[in-house]
């Protein structure tokens, strides 16, 4: 696929995105750009003295970059961590109460660095007013925070929003936010912008009403609801926090997502958000912030084409793990609660290995893989455990290159396995193989991966003459 | 006739583009406004700029040393509470 140019098929643009995708989140990192200071509402969640706490953890203070600084840690982050995806603006302030040093921004990383996905979280006000300008700069994905669609809700979440030159209060500025919040999200899915809602599940407040907002927000086009639990501790000095608002308990925020992801065409649900800082570099969960501050990234040179290839050539290889592993996702979890099981479950669990090319089917020969796809099987599914490279095993320059040490590498990176599936492969590794108590397997060749192991699997049960269960090739998540 | 921010600012940058005037200027500790060009927003708009957006209560004060937002006009939080800027 084209790897300098951002992909443009709804799929393969929340496949990349690490904060969409649970699969991406493994694989992409993103990075927050703290460039936007100014708010112009209040939560009552929120201290202004700390990052917006809609997309950040409460209680964060980032470092502010003026766009000059924001661009060049995103050249140098993206310099540095090939597996960049995703550059995004999400405050401290709402990005489009700062809309100068926003697209600042997005403008000069649209020319350096125009293969990463620019996105924007905002609370939604000023959002109808800048559609055309963040589609210009084809911004894939906007986040808007929308707590509620009722006015009287909305009145005991905000206290103020400034609009049109003036304050204003009460149910009245709920009524204009609500409204430029689903006025904004009508415009971006019709531009064919992709919108994910955030709401703030607040016990009491709007608790029961946000099944409402799913539902409306799902009819107008919104693709992912990421419902997160309200902070508020006293230390925060927020107003929730310091009027002893309680926090919604995880079973009131699971049932609460649960009871979304049922409506009828619901729109998805995402549960491994982790309210990431809305600094932070890297994998979500991974914070690598501290090692492009300020100053250290000031004194980085930085070569942003070269890095751009160099991104590309990363993609290109995730790309082909993530399309593998959604193929075996649906076997993932059964597997794991194999794994978790009593002893006599894990006594269960086969390690086999898998020579192929595409990531899909058993396509190659084992003279010729590099790599072996390592897998746990067991009655219940089957886990990609790693992909194992056979250089890695190599036992120094002088032997390699040559044919029998090459063989010698692959059954050393084979130790823990007890099968090998391949298309094919010469009688003289096969007698090596058996000989390491690994026992090759050619009669699949062809077949997808997952259907191939379970069918496998069942025989050498039958074999061995444990006791077998039906391999479950038919399980789903 | 001029405004003045004082300590309780937090240099949340709210105001500074809104000023028409340009009166205001991000400077430490805390954010300032040129007394000579303030012109309290009249005949610009009918309401003062910095002052309607300002989050924090008492960071910005009239010329009679009065806060343009006292204590419990923004958070709701009656003056009992320790107000959003103290804080810490
Ligand atoms: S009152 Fe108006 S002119 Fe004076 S500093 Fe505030 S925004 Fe500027
Ligand atoms: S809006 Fe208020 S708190 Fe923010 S910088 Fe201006 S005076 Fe300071």
């Amino acid at each position: 696929m084209a790897t300098t140019s951002q992909p443009t098929s709804t799929g393969a643009r929340i496949a990349l995105h690490p904060c969409y995708s649970e699969q991406a989140h493994r694989h992409f990192a993103r990075l927050h750009l703290a460039v936007a200071p100014a708010c112009n509402i209040q939560c009552h969640y929120c201290n202004r003295k700390y990052d917006c706490s809609n997309e950040s953890r409460p209680g964060v203070v980032s470092e502010l970059l003026n766009p000059e600084q924001a661009v060049q840690k995103a050249l140098a982050v993206g310099a540095a961590i090939p597996h960049l995806a995703v550059v995004g603006v999400a405050g401290p302030g709402d990005p489009l109460a700062n809309p100068d040093r926003l697209f600042a921004t997005f403008r000069a990383l649209a020319a350096k660095a125009p293969d990463l996905t620019l996105c924007v979280s905002t609370n939604g006000l000023a959002l109808p007013k800048h559609v055309d300008e963040l589609v210009k700069y084809r911004i894939g994905h906007v986040t808007i925070t929308i707590n509620c669609v009722d006015p009287d809700i909305g009145a005991r979440i905000y206290p103020w929003i400034f609009w049109n030159h003036r304050r204003i209060r009460g149910r009245k500025a709920a009524e204009i936010l609500i409204a430029q919040q689903q006025k904004g999200l009508e415009m971006l899915v019709e531009h064919g912008v992709l919108v994910k809602v955030n709401s703030v599940l607040i016990p009491g407040v709007n608790a029961d009403h946000l099944q409402e907002v799913h539902r409306v927000i799902t009819a107008k086009g919104a693709f992912l609801h990421n419902i997160m639990p309200l902070i508020a501790r006293p230390e925060h000095g927020t107003y929730f926090g310091l009027t002893g608002q309680p926090e919604p308990t995880v079973e009131q925020l699971r049932a609460l997502q649960a009871a979304c992801a049922i409506q009828r065409g619901a729109t998805g649900m995402m549960n491994h958000c982790q309210q990431c800082r809305a600094d932070a570099v890297g994998l979500i969960g991974q914070d690598r912030g501290a090692e492009f501050s300020l100053e250290k990234v000031a004194a980085m040179t930085v070569d942003w084409q070269a890095a751009m290839a160099k991104r590309a050539a990363v993609r290109t290889a995730i790309e082909r793990r993530i399309a593998l592993n959604a193929q075996i996702h649906h076997l993932n979890r059964p597997a794991l609660l194999a794994n978790q099981g009593a002893r006599s479950r894990q006594r269960e669990t086969l390690r086999m290995a898998v020579a192929s090319n595409d990531g899909r089917t058993i396509d190659a020969h084992f003279g010729h893989a590099r790599e072996f796809l390592i897998f746990d099987v067991a009655p219940m599914g089957a886990r990609l455990v790693e992909r194992r490279n056979i250089d890695r095993y190599c036992s120094g320059p002088v032997t390699c290159g040559d044919a029998a040490p090459a063989l010698s590498n692959a059954i050393a990176a084979l130790h823990d396995c007890t099968l090998l599936l391949c298309a094919r492969i010469g009688f003289e590794p096969w007698r090596a193989l058996e000989d390491a108590a690994i026992s090759p397997n050619s009669e699949r060749a062809g077949e997808p991966i997952i259907d191939a192991l379970l069918a496998v699997y069942g025989e050498w049960r039958k074999d061995v003459r444990h006791p077998v269960q039906t391999p479950a090739t038919g399980l789903c998540a | 006739m001029a405004f003045r921010i004082v300590a309780h600012c937090t240099n949340c940058w709210a105001c500074l583009s809104l000023c028409p005037q340009q009166a205001i200027r991000a400077a430490s500790p805390h954010f300032q406004i040129n007394a000579d060009r303030c012109t309290e927003c009249v005949g610009d708009y009918a309401d003062p700029q910095c002052a309607s957006i300002c989050p924090v209560e008492g960071a910005i004060i009239d010329a009679a040393g009065q806060p343009l937002n006292p204590p419990g006009s923004l958070t709701g939080l009656s003056p009992e509470f320790p107000t959003l800027s103290s804080t810490s």
